[in-house]
Order: C-alpha cells, then structure tokens, then sequence
C-alpha cells in the first residue's frame, strides 16, 4: 500500500475514519511506516494543543449577570395555557372512588382536546401542552415502576434479621424527589388538586426511601408495602399516568393534524 | 447525571406552564459552560459573553420545542453554537466561504516530508505564551463552520452525526470542515511546535 493521503491520516487520527479510510491496510500500514506513524502522532499533537486553548474563567458574578440581562429580553410567558387546563378534566374524578377514577382516565383520553381553531397561538399551547404532559407523564412512570419494585420485593424467608437489598430503588426515588417537590408545588400553586394530591402523597415515601439504608430488614419492607397498598398509591398513580399519556397522545395527533 | 437531566426537565416544564422565573435555574446552571463553547467560538470575552445571552434569548423564546426526553444541556449547547456562528460570520463573512485554501495551506507536506520531531507528547503538554499566541492565530484562520466542527469534535466530543445536525450540514461536509481545520491546525502550528520544542 503507497502511503495514505492527508485526510485519511487526519481522520485516522481523530477516530473518524469511515469505511473508506478505516480499511485493515490502513491501520497496518500506520503500524509500520515510521513516517505515517510519526504523521499521525503530529497530528495529534496539533489538535491537543488547539484544543487547549485557555479560556478564562468568568468571574463569580458571571452567572446573575447573564440572568439579569436575559430576564430583561424575555416575554412574560403566553398567558394561555395554565396547568389548570389540562388537569381539569380529572379534577371531576378527583373526588370520587377509584372504580370512578379509572373510568374517568378511560373517558378522558377520548376527550378531544378542544374545539379547533386555526388559530397558530393555540397550536402553540398545544405543543406546550403535550411537552408538560410528557414530562408529567414520565415523572410517574418511573414513580410507578418504583411502586411496583418495592410492592413485589420478596422478603426473604426466615426470621426477622433477614435484610433485603433496595439500594437501586433508594437510588432512584432520591433522583425523582426533587422534580416531585417541582411539579406538587406548581400543581398546588395553580389550585390543581388532584395532582397536588397524588403527588404529595408520593412524596413522604420517596423521601423516606431516598434517606433509607440501602438493606432493611424485611420488616420494615413490609411496613412500605403496607403503606403503599393503604393509600391506594400504585393505582392512583398508574391511573394518574395513564390519563396524563391518554392525553399525550391526543394532543400530539391534534397538534399533527393542524 | 440522571438527576440533573431530570431537575432540568421539571425546570422546563415549570417555566412552560407560565412560571418565567423557573428560567433563571437553567441559566445558572449551565451559562458557565456556555460560555466556554462561546469563547473557544469567538476568542474574546465580550462577544462571548453576548453570544451566551443571545443563545438563553433564544432557548427561551423555542423552550416549547424542546423534546423533554432530549438532553437540555446538549440541546442549549448545540442553541449556543449556532448563536456562536451566526456572530461569526457577521463579523467576517468572507471567511466562510467555501473558497479554496490558500496555495500555501494547499502545499501539503508528504508523510515523507515529515521528519520525525521531538515536540513532547500530550501527556507533558505545556503550552508556551508563544504557542498559545499562535494557537489563537491558528484558529483565526478557520471558517465559523470550521471553527465550530473543531471544537464541536475535538474540544467537546461530540460525534460527527451530531455535529452535522448542530450545524445543518451532511456527514460529508461536516467531516470535510473537521479535516479542513486540522488541515489549516497543522501548518500553523507545527513549525511552532518543532521550534519550542
Ligand atoms: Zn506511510
């Protein structure tokens, strides 16, 4: 093999040679022609030292400097979307049994999002809409999946001394804390109850998980199961998920459609 | 990392049901690493600075595109970027055009032509006030897009794939920008490297 060209060695070099230039000759060819081989190392050497481009560290007021100059570039947000919108339909079968709640999740995905106008405003609001509902709607997924991990741990059989390991629920109930307290405080601020409510009884277990040991013993498993199966949680909020993704869905299909 | 994804998802999410103020979070967040792109794009603090409000400006103004399962930082990065660009060729617009390089940037030494030098490898790499001068002057020499792939690539990291849609080209042109700036890197910088060895 004649020796390889510029790029090929440049993009060998970088780790981007592509089918063309990533041919076995290539690298056995680097391996042993001294001056390809020292090519390559020069040029590596060129990107270090122009990737090493000092940049100086802004001063501790950089970040409230850039966001007093940002704030004052920025709309107050459109007025026309509020989480009340979106919740509201739930709010009905906030108050009923949870027999109600499942048929009221059932029937509001089928609820079509509005009345359509051509409107590009509300296309807007739609888009928005169907972001926070992903959001939310991802937020319980994973609050869910925790639910359901520790309601079908198994204690080990024995006696009491007998430990189990929920380190990897621990883990994530601490990772979802801080968008619970984020979303129950926006949802309590915007006078929604029906999340405010879920997701504030959420909240105690997922503090109490997040601070707990990474092994309990199985009693005090059994004392979270307890509590989770009392309050109705897991179902509260898998109906709660599955309405907020009901939603999703009709919102993007509306949004495809205008 | 799981965690700071998810806090800035419910940031997000805050500031589209109306809370404009839930913004400032992200900005505190993330403006310092913003503006190391901008520099590393613009090489002056100022313009840099500017490039970074620019860049929230607009990430605000589209905040209602952003796909919550993305990455927000990745995503203001590449918002960053483009602000970075767009300066640039405002700035110098002859630069980013696709002419030819120079005849001089077109005399490419051989791999034969390289004689084997003895610059330090990058484990002891100090750079001298001369070098880092020619490093700026090196990187002066490069087209925004150029500029941008390499930083995009080199500094950052980032795959090709990614940096063809940062910048809205196709694979081909965003490897030719990459291996046209390491093209231009290089005799810039290699005399100077030999020489302060
Ligand atoms: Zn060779």
């Amino acid at each position: 093999m004649t020796h390889p060209d510029e790029q090929q060695l440049i993009e060998y070099a970088a780790g981007d040679a592509t089918r063309a230039t990533s041919s076995p000759e290539l690298a056995q060819h680097v391996g042993v022609c001294a001056a390809c081989r020292e090519s390559v190392e020069a040029l590596r050497r060129v990107v270090a030292v122009a990737s090493a481009l000092e940049v100086p560290e802004p001063d501790p007021g950089y970040e409230g400097r850039t966001w007093r100059r940002v704030a004052d570039e920025l709309e107050p947000p459109s007025a026309g979307f509020t989480w009340r919108d979106w919740f509201s339909i739930r709010r009905v079968a906030a108050l009923g049994a949870m027999a109600v709640l499942v048929i009221a999740a059932f029937l509001a995905g089928r609820y079509s999002p509005r009345p359509e106008t051509t409107s590009t405003a509300l296309a807007t609001t739609q888009v928005r809409e169907r972001i926070l509902l992903v959001a939310v709607g991802d937020h319980l997924d994973r609050a869910q999946s925790i639910l359901l991990e520790i309601s079908n741990a198994e204690p080990l059989a024995g006696g009491a001394e007998k430990t189990v390991d929920i380190s990897r629920e621990q883990k994530r109930a601490e990772e979802l804390l801080g968008a619970n307290r984020l979303y129950r405080q926006t949802a309590q601020r915007t006078g929604d109850a029906t999340v405010a409510d879920v997701l504030g009884e959420l909240e105690p277990l997922l503090v109490e998980l997040a601070n707990s040991p990474s092994e309990v013993p199985t009693s005090e498993l059994e004392a979270l199961q307890k509590r989770i199966a009392a309050r109705g949680l897991l179902l509260k909020v898998r109906v709660l998920s599955s309405n907020v993704h009901e939603r999703e869905q009709a919102r993007t299909k509306a949004g495809n459609k205008s | 990392m799981t965690r700071m994804d998810d806090s800035d998802a419910a940031q997000v999410a805050l500031v589209l049901g109306g809370d404009r103020d839930a913004f400032r979070v992200l900005v505190e967040r993330h403006s310092r690493r913003l503006f190391r792109l901008a520099y590393r794009m613009i090489g002056n603090e100022q313009d840099a600075e500017e490039i970074v409000q620019d860049a929230l400006v607009r990430a605000y103004r589209k905040l209602d595109r952003f796909e919550s399962r993305a990455n927000f930082g990745t995503w203001l990065y590449r918002i960053c970027a483009n602000c970075a660009l767009d300066r640039m060729r405002k700035q110098r617009p002859e630069k980013d055009h696709r002419e030819p390089a120079r005849d001089e940037d077109l005399a490419a030494p051989g791999p034969l032509d390289t004689a084997p030098s003895e610059a330090p490898g990058p484990d002891r790499l100090v750079i001298s006030a001369e070098l880092g001068a020619g490093v700026r002057t090196a990187m002066e020499s490069l087209s925004a897009t150029e500029r941008a792939a390499f930083v995009m690539r080199h500094v950052d990291g980032f795959s090709i794939e990614e940096i063809a849609k940062t910048l809205d080209l196709n694979i081909g042109a965003t490897k030719n920008s990459v291996f046209r700036a390491v093209q231009k890197l290089r005799r810039h910088l290699e005399p100077l490297m030999s020489a302060a060895k």
